[in-house]
């Protein structure tokens, strides 16, 4: 049982951290990017490429397709979604449907269909060198497991690392957006862009910053992604970006902590459903989810009901 | 000699104008505001008041004129380029950022002039705090105007609502702005907190050594701090000057209560 919640918030850090995402272009731009998922496919990809033909360091092909995916982030809201600025949300909707498309098929093209076996970074001695200290001073419950050899299985090491990672761009992110300049004006944009961009804000700035930084953490959850489901296709980002995406609307879209928490309750329930009813596909749980949220709370745990002004 | 300017104007607008479909809501509306001028624009509902400052600040582009700000035409601005060149406003319905603190409120007004880049805020370089440091005790200096520096902490949706008409006075003056436009800045005020606003426009003009351009409903205060006032019906000005010389301005009576039918 400890063992299924371990691997379970493992597995929802990175749904969480898609999740954030989804949930900050929302809040920013009000827009539901459905390409989110296959930035973080691309993500597989470049660190993949940069690792198994150029050899670089795990640590250089994560920067690496960090920076890639910030550009094609950033690239893809220059020209496609905002010339869609002040059209109906149902025209970027499909718009986005296209390019989530347009990113799999051209994935397809360079890549092939052929599945790219992604190599075990969290084998590598720099994490066993991390994970040896940080299970010394943390993580109870993966030691009850290992607790007699004292260090862990590739697996769990995998999932340690995943959970701390989302801890930490979690406890960024928040800092980020509650201190720093840039992250007040996405606020200010988020919650009234009319009255943001009268106040000197350049409402199109933040809002390409904010594809950016999700565009980045898209990478990171790709990494993390591909580490432990080593089976890279183009399609490898559709059904996690959609589970995010689940994980979002869960939380409360909009909302950073909702991701988080949304993100990681998620993956314990596919998890936990995976454990105890093997004979039913976990994903009928995921998306009865959010069948459920939509009919009790579709604000979300975190969202805030909005009250028709009549 | 060459021919000199009467008077230095801060903001000025030439033939301005906006059709909205078939329907003409400003047509040739011409005004001059001095450099540290107190101007009222006030007339019946529905006369495109609000629309004028829509207008100067660009949420709506005119159909016709032009807007010079500081002897440079605003053409082709958005409205963040025009706050940045000097045009600040407050909002007839409040518009404060809801969930941000008040002290927040302001930063974002200060948010152009808070030097640091995306790199040093996410890594806390030591520009990072001397920059927020500096925009900390600037939005307290700001708030204080208006005694409000205790109340820096709090959401901004949990002041009572004058104080939010207050706040977005401040938020705007953060902004650093050669004119500011205040739509309505007394509306649900009591008389006392209406004295005491009139009290803080006139310093903030002083102080700042800004020019002020207000919509307002309560001729109290309309009448008591502004050096001119111009009167608009039906989206055009149909009259212009001083307090005395707009009271007893026939046109603007008629606006406002009607003509006498004669010979009923």
């Amino acid at each position: 049982m400890l063992t299924n919640l371990f691997n379970g918030i493992g597995l929802g850090s990175v749904y969480a951290i898609i999740a954030l995402g989804y949930t900050m272009v929302y809040g920013i731009a009000k827009m539901l990017n459905f390409a989110h998922g296959d930035v973080i496919m691309v993500g597989g990809y470049a660190s993949y490429c940069t690792m198994m033909y150029l050899g670089w360091p795990p640590a250089a092909a994560l920067l690496f397709s960090m920076a890639i995916c910030t550009v094609l982030g950033v690239l893809v809201e220059r020209l496609a979604y905002k010339p869609l600025r002040n059209a109906s949300n149902l025209a970027v909707l499909i718009t986005a449907i296209g390019v989530s498309y347009f990113l799999q098929n051209a994935a397809l093209l360079i890549w092939s269909s052929n599945p790219k076996v992604f190599p075990n970074i969290f084998n590598m001695p720099f994490f066993q060198g991390v994970t040896a200290s940080a299970a010394s001073v943390s993580a109870d419950a993966a030691a009850a497991d290992t607790a007699s050899s004292g260090v862990f299985s590739v697996k769990q090491r995998g999932t340690l690392i995943t959970i701390v990672v989302n801890l930490i761009i979690m406890a960024g992110l928040t800092l980020f957006t509650s201190k720093t300049k840039m992250g007040k004006a996405m606020r200010a944009v988020s919650e009234d862009r009319g009255a943001a961009t009268l106040m000197g804000i350049n409402v199109n700035r933040t809002i390409s910053m904010t594809f950016a930084i999700g565009s980045g953490l898209a990478a990171i959850a790709g990494v993390l992604l591909c580490a432990t489901y080593p089976n890279l296709v183009p399609t490898t980002g559709s059904m996690p970006g959609i589970k995010a995406f689940v994980a979002a609307v869960f939380g409360g879209i909009g909302s950073i902590p909702g991701a988080m928490i949304g993100g990681i309750l998620l993956g314990v329930i596919e998890i936990t459903a995976r454990a105890l009813v093997p004979t039913v596909p976990s994903d009928i749980f995921v998306f009865a989810v959010l069948i459920i949220v939509l009919l009790v709370k579709p604000s979300g745990l975190f969202g805030k009901t909005v009250r028709e002004k009549v | 000699m060459s021919e000199k300017k009467e008077k230095e104007f801060v903001l000025e607008t030439n033939h301005l104008g906006i059709d909205f479909g078939g329907l003409t809501a400003v047509d040739e509306f011409n005004i001059g505001i001095g450099k540290t001028e107190i101007m009222g624009l006030i007339g019946p509902n529905g006369a495109g008041k609000t629309t004028i400052f829509n207008l100067l600040t660009k949420v709506y582009e005119p159909t016709r004129g032009n807007i010079i700000l500081d002897g440079k035409d605003t053409h082709g601005m958005n409205p963040a380029a025009v706050n940045q060149a000097g045009i600040a406003r407050t909002f007839q319905n409040i518009r404060l950022f809801d969930k941000l603190s008040v002290e927040d409120n302001v930063k974002i007004g200060l948010h152009n002039h808070i030097n640091y880049g995306l790199f040093t805020g996410v890594f806390r370089l030591p520009k990072y705090w001397s920059e927020e440091k500096k925009a900390h005790e600037k939005a307290l200096e700001l708030l204080d105007i208006f005694g409000m520096a205790d109340q820096a902490d709090v959401r901004a949706d949990s002041l009572p609502y004058g104080a939010q008409r207050r706040l977005e006075i401040v938020r705007a003056l953060a902004t650093g702005p050669k004119i500011l436009l205040l739509d309505e800045p007394a509306a649900g005020m009591n008389p006392s907190e209406t004295e005491e606003l009139m009290k803080n426009i006139k310093k903030i003009r002083d102080d700042f050594g800004i020019a002020v351009m207000l919509i307002e409903h309560d001729m109290k205060l309309v009448m008591g701090i502004c050096e001119n006032i111009a009167v608009l019906n039906f989206g055009k000005v149909i009259a212009k000057g001083s307090p005395s010389e707009i009271q007893s301005n026939p046109q603007v009576i008629e606006a406002y209560l009607g003509t006498k039918k004669e010979n009923a």
